[in-house]
């Protein structure tokens, strides 16, 4: 195994003077599955920003397989919160647009589109606009054209946030058992303790603003685990009562009234 | 249902127009409903209706063209780049400010009493409206959008054509529709001011003759011409954003 993405020292602070995260020093190794909690505003998405190339960090550098990221980095894929499907486009349509800008041809398009909605469970689905789908067909959809152009690494910024529990666990199992058969490395930011517990390989605690690393913790469970049962599981129970202690002070912090 | 007391309040306004006028001695100034219908059939069957409403909607037509085109491809130019924009930001705010129809006799010293005029009076006051709305249309378009979209290794091409443009549709049309009224009072000014054809022509014609009925005919002309014009645009609309319709037929829920 080796370091994929390296974040050597990293400080950023933004054009208004906002110190969002300082000192981060990380290494996420290739195949793994790294979750990323904080409280809110703590830099969590600044840092998949960064490794994705859409911002420089002010300090430190983000080195991608060895090298400094100072530009888009196409190796990574952006799925957020909001799905960003594109509204005129059937759902075939929106898969196939980094088939397009990649210059493949119709028919090739169209077979790798099929398998992509099969791949991801909207089989029948691709001639429907994204208005008609349901949330969390809408993030099956934004999966399969992520997975279209193949990125080695996905940066997921809370994308399950907006669903309710039971898509959301749907959602998880079929995630890391794609990542897992793809054999992707995701860098995957929540605000849900339990999500972070249940997905992770590591899970990355981040401090409140300016966010550093506060803790690393390593995952007792299985790489491969079945999500379903998860809750019964006193390990993972055990895990997330960790994780609580540990970001509890934070999360109270900010729920105090002195709070600027 | 709806369609029955719209009818019925039709028939009752033309009814009301139609008695009260003579009874309140009014003819003079708002005619009848029947003489307006004589002069308008009149002016129909003599054929000078439809040259009229011909050179107008030419006029209109190819300013609305011309405006529209030229508009859209400001608006994009503009709205990628940002240096020009802020560069030509306060000439454009000078320009638009002005009351385009009174570029009317500018425009007569420049280009003639011809069609010509009257196209590129009716084509700049398109221009900005379309302008506005196209440039605000691609600024809208989200930027995370484009950064997921430039991780897929899209170029500047691919960006316009594939989240840009389509995109900025939205705002496109409605500018276009907004501007097909202003079309028409670019040509409709253009004809008051210097012609001898068009609905503008018409209309001052009548006007200058005391022809209550005419004139009014002639503005009912112009509301078709109008009404024609939107539904033109509605069905091209329709055509270029299907999506739209699924929206349509989607109901409501919280
Ligand atoms: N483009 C930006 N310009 C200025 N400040 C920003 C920008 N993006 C984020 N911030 C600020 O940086 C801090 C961290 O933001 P973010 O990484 O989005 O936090 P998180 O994802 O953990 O909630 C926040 O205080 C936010 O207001
Ligand atoms: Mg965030």
């Amino acid at each position: 195994m080796s370091a994929i993405i390296v974040f050597q020292d990293v400080g950023k602070a933004f054009a208004n003077g906002v110190q969002a995260v300082s000192g981060i020093n990380l290494a996420v190794e290739e195949g793994d599955f790294i979750t990323v909690v904080g409280p809110s505003g703590c830099g969590k998405s600044t840092i998949l920003n960064m490794t994705a190339g859409l911002f420089q960090p002010s300090a430190g550098q983000v080195l991608y397989r060895g090298q400094p990221v100072t530009g888009i980095n196409s190796r990574t894929g952006y799925m957020t919160q909001v799905d960003h499907l594109l509204p005129w486009r059937t759902v075939a349509g929106n898969i196939a647009v980094p088939l397009e800008i990649a210059g493949r041809g119709k028919k090739e398009i169209a077979g790798e589109v099929e398998r992509l909605l099969a791949l991801v469970g909207l089989v029948g689905f691709g001639a429907s606009y994204p208005t008609q789908l349901s949330g969390g067909m809408r993030k099956r959809a934004a999966l399969a054209r992520l997975l279209a152009y193949d990125p080695e690494t996905l940066l997921m910024d809370e994308p399950f946030g907006a669903l309710d529990a039971q898509m959301r666990l749907t959602l998880q199992i079929q995630l890391k058992k794609l990542c897992r058969s793809l054999g992707k490395t995701v860098f995957f930011v929540t605000h849900d303790i339990d999500e972070a517990v249940a997905l992770g390989d590591k899970c990355v605690v981040f401090t409140s603003r300016p966010g550093t690393i506060q803790q690393v913790i390593t995952s007792s469970l299985p790489s491969e685990r079945d999500l379903m049962t998860l809750r019964f599981n006193p390990a993972y129970a055990e895990e997330c009562a960790q994780l609580w202690r540990i970001l509890a002070p934070a999360l109270e912090a900010q729920n105090s009234p002195q709070e600027a | 249902m709806v369609l029955v007391l719209q009818l019925a309040l039709a028939v009752v306004l033309l009814t009301a127009w139609q008695f009260l006028s003579p009874a309140l001695d009014m003819v003079f100034f708002i005619s009848t409903p029947q003489a307006i219908a004589e002069s308008f059939i009149g002016l129909a069957r003599s054929g000078s209706l439809l040259f009229h409403a011909g050179i107008t909607t030419l006029e209109a037509g190819l300013g609305f063209l011309l405006g529209g085109g030229a508009g859209m491809f400001a608006g994009v130019l503009l709205g990628r780049n940002k240096l020009l924009s802020d560069v030509l930001q306060p000439f454009l705010t000078a320009f638009y400010s002005l009351p385009k129809a009174a570029l009317g006799p500018l425009f007569i010293l420049w280009f003639g009493i011809g069609l010509n005029m009257k196209i590129l009076l009716a084509a700049t006051i398109v221009f900005f409206i379309v302008f506005l709305n196209t440039f605000r249309g691609v600024r809208e378009v989200s930027p995370e959008q484009i950064a997921i979209l430039r991780l897929m290794n899209a170029k500047e091409r691919h960006l316009l054509t594939k989240v840009i443009l389509p995109s900025a549709i939205v705002w496109v049309f409605a500018g276009l529709r907004l501007s097909v009224p202003y079309a028409l009072i670019g040509a409709i000014v253009g004809e008051i001011i210097a012609s001898n054809r068009g609905l503008g022509y018409l209309l001052s014609y009548s006007a200058s003759r005391f022809d209550t009925a005419g004139t009014f005919a002639a503005l009912g002309a112009i509301v078709i011409l109008a009404l024609i014009l939107n539904k033109i645009l509605d069905i091209s609309e329709r055509r270029l954003m299907p999506w739209r319709v699924s929206d349509a037929g989607r109901e409501i829920v919280v």
